[in-house]
């Protein structure tokens, strides 16, 4: 029954450890510029025994020679440099005490002896940090700058450590510290054997200075972890690049996609296309405007629920485009294109005087910010949705097409419209129908395009050529040469890029389009016969 | 030679010379300056747009090529002009650099790009307003044209063309000033273009510009060669069955109509200033189609009355109700294009009861 | 005799379906030749090959026993003397029949010759002549656009007179007319030919017995039989292709 007492006394004790610690990182840091360098070194100790996170940048600025004395209060100070005028805030409350005439204050003077102790001391706050992330950047930071004094504070942590990924980092900064700093042949291989492992352009950069150790059998080692490194990065800029470019692909693949109906299957030339697509943007911004006013909860659905609006919103008025206006222009397309060119100015004119020609903030929900590392390639989230959204938009439409009755109908008409209007099927019905997949699907494309591009009244026209091109390139009238024609086009543009620029590479991209279609005028798929030249 | 003026074109040029006459003289010599400065410079950008819609028309509405590009060709022959205005700015630049022109010192430049030469003479720039026009045409047109790149296709290539060129024009690398383009001109020839005679001279030359181009279209429209465009236009396979190549048709009067898009383009610039990539841009090629939509396709005249039109439209407009211009256009396009397919001339004249050749096109139309 | 037109062993596919199969056929100069065939045989592709519109996978095709006609584009094979007549009229409707007929008059074909062009008397000649030919000279300046289906049909052949060819293709002429026009047809056909050597593609067997020639019955892009009409008719895998099925 003695437990007890001895209990409270110890947890007595924490409380009281802990307060006093709190008390004490002020005093201690008051405490600072008092005393000869050893004093000093003491005092460091100390303060980093605190654990505070203050503490650490307490450490910091000592150690860039940034800590000051302010002679008018005697308030310890961090010095921030702004041209010529310094400038002071307290180092523990961040209270700004504004410039600090010259010879105002006093450093807190450090010497070498003492910069390796502050080192070490930060060393060890930030490799046993409680945040992994901390630890994680703390193992990074030593890995960039070796220094004899923390290997052994490397490899305790590395031993206390049960974060995997922190684990690595840690051994990857020990590896760099033993090619660096020295060690056995044996020692070494492994060091090499690691950063081979780790892959990066800082292996690689480590590597590149080991493969003139005096040890030939290190130096070959580490010169083959180049070599390998290199061709695994070229592989990896490979596979990056064949990313960016399916995912400019599927951007293309859906501002395109209800081009090719509209152009490739009714052969009607839609220059409102990209406004369509435009008022499906803006759909989702009022979709989401609506939802952050009444329901903040269910901003992450914003888009599922922003997608079948915009597609009723665009389908709309697409329908009220053709029943409005194309109707009356059927078989004369040059005229079509030029009313179409029309109603696209209208429509942003309307949209700019509704929501004002400024850019308007479409928000990612959760699940499309942010990104991951696919080995040694980025992939962002909302990239990747669009992509996979891309081709399930493909995917259905393909259906609609091929299996259900409206798809038949659909058909039916673009190839025999007396026939199919003897037959009963009522092609103007038809038409509209037509007309207003095309249209929602425009739609559909800017809600996804509002998460990576300018939601502004101009959002359509920075669409338009590119979508033509891609129909064309593909072959009007057959959506698997869409699918191609866009992704195709995406990735050639994305490995163009590296060696000309983005815009050059946009530039080639369309020369060569109008030579490609110079040769093969009906496209990459076209529908070939002798029907065609009718 | 006046054997081409007709009705139509006779009183269009009348009303030319007596704008030729009475503007001037309103701002140069009659007291009180009834007609002000601004006017003058207004209505000669006017007279450019025009002479820009009649070599749109004859492409258009004789030959059947929808070109989406023509204000490419309009660009070009601007910047031609442009880089000669620059050079002869020399060392009255910012930097007073006696060669390089100012954007080319602020780009860290320390010579001339060898495409640059010759600019210095005006002679040479005249013939550069030409010639690089007319190569760009003939080079798209050999291709285009030689393997059947028809209709809509034919449309869409020519609006990809101005736009990989509006892509070109503004980046800073292709040495035409960039986004800026080429502005902050002083004289040319040596006469101040701020001074009102100057600008006189210019409006005039616009006039007689105008004038002329539509005296050659008409010429070449009223030939054996005119024929075979509208024959070609109605009927392209027909016409190649009975023994005629038609693209090297195509290509003659498409490098004619966008040397006469250069010329336009060359008396723009003087007259408004500047000249930058945002001329290139598609949005603008397809107004110059409106203009001659509206005026009344293949009938020359009416190309330049609606490119006339329109831009006295949009300046009234964007002075009066700035927000509702484009509504006015975007309906303009539907209204002509459903309403109004042989445009205002058409209409014009059947008003008045003249048995005028049926419109152009018309018949097929609602066919 | 001599060899107007000469193909051999001519082949074309679109997209796997063999439109003109190993199709030899030859053609002397004045001749008049009646070409028959149910939906689908390849008359059509046939003239496309031999008026340049359309290239040949293989096979040789030779006009006056010399010129190549697989190198030559559809203008290069008029200007060489081949004239060609669609089964739908189709003439320039904007223009007057007089400036229909002036376009297909055989002059000088290039942009700067055509440019530059003044009508010689010899011309308003021609065009007259032909323009009585083809019974359209009270209508000469109307709009070709305004004529009837049968005088299109008229006007075109007479564009393709006054282009004054060495062959004819006629691709059913007879399509849409009256009876009596039908006659009027076969006869002015029967009156070109020998001046001028005449391919006739036809449907209609009662025009086919009028123009009283050979006749080339295709089937599936090959030649089935050739000889007279009666011969043919008697031929029984061409009655079998006809009535067969």
């Amino acid at each position: 029954m003695r437990l007890l007492p001895r209990l409270l006394l110890s947890f007595a004790l924490c409380l009281w450890a802990s307060i006093a610690a709190a008390q004490t990182l002020e005093e201690l840091v008051s405490t600072l510029p008092d005393g000869n360098y050893d004093d000093r070194a003491a005092v460091v100790a100390q303060i980093a025994a605190t654990g505070d996170d203050r503490a650490l940048k307490v450490l910091e600025v000592l150690l860039a020679g940034d800590l000051e004395v302010l002679d008018s209060n005697g308030r310890v100070v961090q010095i921030r440099k702004q041209g010529r005028d310094d400038f002071a805030s307290d180092i523990l409350t961040g209270e700004d005490y504004g410039e600090v005439p010259s010879r105002g204050s006093s450093k807190v003077r450090v010497n070498n002896s003492l910069r390796r102790d502050i080192r070490t001391a930060i060393g060890t706050m930030t490799l046993r940090h409680p945040d992994p992330a901390r630890r994680l950047a703390a193992a990074e930071s030593a890995f960039r700058s070796p220094d004899p004094d923390q290997s052994e504070l490397l490899a305790e942590a590395l031993a206390a450590e049960t974060d995997p990924k922190v684990a690595e980092a840690l051994a990857e900064a020990i590896a760099a510290g033993t090619l660096a700093l020295g060690g056995s042949e044996a020692e070494k291989l492994g060091a090499v054997a690691v950063l081979r492992a780790m892959g990066n352009t800082d292996a690689k950069t480590v590597l590149s200075g080991a493969a003139t150790d005096p040890d030939a059998a290190v130096a070959d080692a580490a010169a083959e972890a180049v070599h390998h490194i290199e061709q695994m990065q070229n592989l990896w800029g490979l596979a990056q690049n064949v990313w960016f470019g399916l995912s400019l692909g599927s951007v293309l693949l859906l501002a395109a996609i209800g081009l090719a109906i509209t152009f490739g299957v009714m052969g009607v030339i839609n220059m409102a296309h990209g406004e369509l697509v435009m008022l499906g943007a803006y759909t989702t911004f009022a979709v989401q405007e609506a939802i952050r006013s009444s329901f903040p909860a269910l901003f992450d659905w914003s888009l599922l629920i922003a997608a079948p609006l915009a597609f009723l919103v665009a389908g709309g008025v697409g329908v009220a485009i053709e029943r409005g206006v194309v109707r009356f222009l059927y078989g004369r397309p040059l005229e079509t294109l030029l009313a179409t060119w029309g109603i696209s100015l209208a429509l942003q004119q309307l949209v700019r005087t509704i929501f004002g020609p400024n850019n308007r903030e479409v928000g990612n929900p959760s699940f499309m910010s942010g990104a991951f590392e696919l080995g040694q390639m980025t992939v962002t989230w909302n990239r990747l949705w669009i992509l996979v959204f891309a081709l399930a938009v493909f995917a259905v439409l393909l259906f609609v097409l091929k299996k259900t009755p409206i798809g038949l109908q659909m058909r039916a008409v673009t190839q025999n419209r007396a026939m199919a209007a003897n037959m009963g099927i009522r092609t103007g019905w038809v038409d509209a129908m037509t007309f207003g997949l095309g249209a929602g699907i425009a739609g559909l494309a800017g809600v996804a395009l509002s998460q990576i591009d300018n939601v502004s009244p101009n959002l359509g026209q920075s669409y338009i050529v590119d979508s033509f091109m891609v129909v064309v390139f593909g072959g009007a009238g057959n959506i698997w040469g869409t699918l191609a024609g866009a992704f195709s086009l995406g990735i050639a543009n994305k490995f163009l890029e590296p060696w000309t620029g983005a815009v050059l590479a946009k530039i080639l991209v369309l020369v060569f389009i109008i030579l490609f279609i110079q040769k093969r005028p009906r496209g990459l798929f076209a529908v070939r016969g002798r029907a065609v030249d009718a | 030679m006046l054997s081409l003026i007709d009705r139509r074109m006779g009183i269009f040029l009348a009303g030319l010379f007596v704008l030729a006459v009475a503007v001037p003289a309103g701002n140069l010599a009659m007291a009180g300056q009834p007609v002000p400065s601004y006017i003058v410079a207004l209505l000669g950008k006017y007279l450019c747009y025009a002479l820009l819609a009649v070599a749109l028309d004859l492409v258009w509405g004789y030959c059947g090529i929808l070109s989406l590009g023509h204000g490419a060709f309009f660009a070009l022959g601007g910047y031609a002009m442009g880089m000669h205005l620059m050079r002869e700015i020399g060392a009255r630049g910012v930097y007073a650099n006696p060669d390089l022109p100012d954007f080319m010192v602020f780009l860290g430049w320390k010579e001339l790009p060898w495409f640059w030469t010759g600019f210095d003479m005006f002679g040479f720039a005249l013939l550069m307003v030409l010639l690089v026009p007319g190569a760009l045409a003939f080079v798209f047109g050999w291709f285009a044209f030689r393997s059947r790149v028809t209709g809509v296709y034919l449309s869409i290539i020519t609006q990809a063309m101005t736009y990989a060129l509006m892509l070109a024009f503004f980046r800073n690398e292709m040495g035409f000033g960039g986004n800026n383009g080429l502005t902050d001109f002083k004289d040319v020839l040596g006469f101040s273009l701020q001074a009102d005679a100057t600008r006189a001279g210019l409006f005039v030359l616009s006039a007689i510009a105008l004038a002329a181009g539509l005296l050659v279209a008409k010429a070449i429209t009223s030939s054996k060669l005119g024929k075979v465009l509208i024959a070609i236009r109605d009927a392209e396979s027909r016409t190649r069955f009975i023994g005629y190549r038609v693209e090297e048709y195509k290509l003659f009067v498409f490098v004619v109509s966008a040397m006469m898009a250069g010329v336009a383009g060359a008396l723009y610039v003087p007259q408004v200033g500047i000249i930058n990539p945002g001329e290139f841009s598609p949005a603008n090629s397809i107004g110059i189609v409106i203009w001659v939509a509206l005026g009344g396709r293949g009938t020359l005249v009416g190309a330049a009355l609606g490119a006339i039109i329109v831009s006295v439209a949009q300046t009234l407009f964007t002075s009066w109700f700035p927000e509702l211009w484009l509504f006015a256009l975007g309906g303009l396009f539907v209204f002509v294009t459903i309403f109004l397919p042989t445009g205002v001339l058409g209409l014009i004249e059947s008003r008045l009861g003249r048995k005028a050749k049926p419109p152009a096109g018309a018949k097929e139309a609602s066919a | 005799m001599s060899t107007q037109l000469l193909l051999d062993g001519v082949n074309r596919s679109f997209d796997g379906f063999k439109a003109i199969n190993d199709l030899s056929l030859t053609v002397e100069k004045g001749e008049l030749r009646a070409i028959i065939g149910p939906n689908g045989a390849g008359k059509t592709t046939m003239m496309d090959i031999i008026t340049g519109k359309t290239r040949p996978d293989t096979g040789r095709v030779l006009w006056n026993q010399s010129v190549d006609l697989t190198r030559t584009d559809e203008a290069g094979s008029a200007r060489l003397g081949i004239g060609r007549k669609f089964q739908k009229p189709t003439v320039f409707e904007t223009q007057t029949v007089e400036d229909n007929i002036a376009l297909a008059l055989k002059e000088d074909r290039s942009v700067w010759a055509t440019l530059f062009y003044r009508r010689s008397a010899e011309d308003t000649r021609r065009i007259g002549e032909l323009l009585e030919l083809v019974k359209l000279s009270h209508v000469a300046g109307w709009m070709a656009g305004d004529l009837s289906h049968g005088q299109k049909q008229w006007l075109e052949i007479g564009m393709l007179m006054a282009q004054d060819p060495e062959l004819l293709l006629v691709d059913e002429p007879a399509a849409g007319m009256t009876d009596a026009e039908t006659m009027r047809t076969a006869e002015l056909l029967r009156q070109i030919a020998g001046k001028h050597t005449v391919i006739v593609v036809e449907h209609d067997m009662d025009f086919v017995r009028a123009l009283g020639c050979r006749v080339t019955v295709l089937h599936q892009g090959h030649v089935l039989a050739e000889g007279s009409l009666d011969h043919v008719s008697a031929n029984e895998q061409v009655i079998e292709v006809y009535l067969g099925r």
